[in-house]
């Protein structure tokens, strides 16, 4: 498999939130605006790339027994850097994110990307799949965050978009997000079928 | 009282899957069987309380006497990882039977975000011993009742014509969604 593929498969077909259906708890919590949703994607892929790269390159010396055990406290090291870092330089997005910047450590993208790639494959190729998985994520995030803040108040990213939008304030809360995932997820499928016809 | 009103707030109002979006992971893979969804929320609130008053343990009497709040994280997880590997031994060996009903599920209790949050949240807002023992058993509870419930549905749901696309995650989340809903008309139950 080229390496480039080893990029652009976490982007499409194995998409982390579309297709695995992982890392739900981040993607639903933080997504009531576009940016809260790029932030919360940056960390993890952080977290996701520095702890692909530490596992790969020690996968020699990790006992089997104990590998889960390690790749968590590696995975647990990392996201402390991020929180720290985020709180020292973006306050308010830290403030915002909450508990769900720590939370990154149970994100199951990461510990099933060490599990079942960076422990199997070379350096160069797990730093290509983690990156890709990380802006599939980032990706997904955006989305589900933009269609949420652009029904809640008419706005992506803090621009007006729609400038008398009634807004919605179901798109805020838990409902929903769930409720506009799940229609993305539904829309998703409905394009990768016709593409693949 | 005031111990009360945390089990009402953990259990139902502040639902843990429905409003801080903990423990999706196991909410949709677990959820399209009433027994085993039942099984799930049985270990899961389990493993919650006695995470919540380990955790709370090791952070007054370790972690902040030596000041080292900064290892929370690496220390929490540890201590979640081998409380359900210790629960597990110790069910294995005392109650075949229970272990049988719920051997499978504890492996999956440790990556539920859940039980970290959980333990996060205590130290958030600087909960007391007995409190924090309460809220973990309350957040326990309303774990099992979202699960369950959600597996009810999805029961039935089995025999409906839903759209191909939405078919699985896509309709789960949906449903999820109105359950949420439902659930924020217990508000009124607490008004703070």
């Amino acid at each position: 498999m080229p390496l480039y593929k080893e990029f652009t498969k976490g982007l499409w077909k194995e998409n982390p939130v579309f297709v695995q259906v992982l890392g739900m708890c981040p993607t639903l919590a933080v997504t009531t605006s576009a940016i809260y949703g790029f932030s919360m994607a940056a960390a993890t892929t952080f977290v996701l790339v520095s702890s692909s790269f530490v596992v790969s390159v020690f996968k020699r010396f990790i006992p089997n027994q104990v590998r889960i055990a390690t790749y968590t406290v590696i995975i647990a090291t990392f996201v402390t850097v991020a929180h720290y870092f985020l709180k020292a330089n973006f306050p308010p997005i830290s403030k915002a994110l909450g508990p769900y910047v720590p939370l990154i450590v149970v994100n199951c993208i990461i510990l099933g990307r060490a599990e079942a790639f960076a422990s199997k494959n070379s350096v160069v190729r797990s730093l290509a799949d983690a990156l890709g998985m990380g802006v599939g994520f980032m990706i997904a995030l955006v989305i589900l965050g933009g269609v949420r803040e652009l029904f809640a108040s008419g706005a992506v990213f803090g621009y007006t978009v729609m400038p008398h939008w009634q807004p919605w304030v179901i798109m805020i809360l838990p409902a929903g997000a769930f409720i506009s995932l799940g229609i993305l997820v539904g829309v998703f499928n409905l394009i990768s079928t016709r593409m693949k016809r | 009282m005031n111990l009360i009103l945390i089990f009402i707030a953990a259990a139902v109002t502040n639902n843990f899957v429905l409003t801080y979006f903990l423990g999706i992971c196991p909410f949709i893979g677990v959820s399209n069987r009433l027994e085993s969804a039942f099984g799930m929320g049985m270990a899961t609130t389990f493993v919650m309380t006695l995470a919540a008053t380990v955790t709370w343990l090791i952070n007054h009497y370790l972690l902040i006497p030596l000041h080292i709040e900064f290892l929370e994280y690496v220390t929490f997880i540890l201590t979640i990882a081998s409380l359900v590997q210790l629960v597990e031994m110790f069910i294995r060996k005392t109650s075949p039977e229970l272990y049988r009903a719920l051997g499978i599920y504890l492996p999956l209790i440790t990556t539920n975000c859940a039980i970290l949050g959980l333990t996060l949240f205590v130290v958030l807002r600087n909960y007391a011993f007995l409190e924090a023992v309460i809220f973990g058993f309350g957040a326990g509870v309303g774990f099992t009742l979202a699960l369950v419930v959600m597996a009810g549905i999805r029961e039935e749901l089995e025999f409906a014509d839903v759209p191909k696309p939405l078919k699985g995650t896509g309709i789960t989340l949906i449903i999820a969604g109105l359950l949420a809903l439902a659930f924020m008309g217990f508000g009124g139950l607490i008004s703070s």
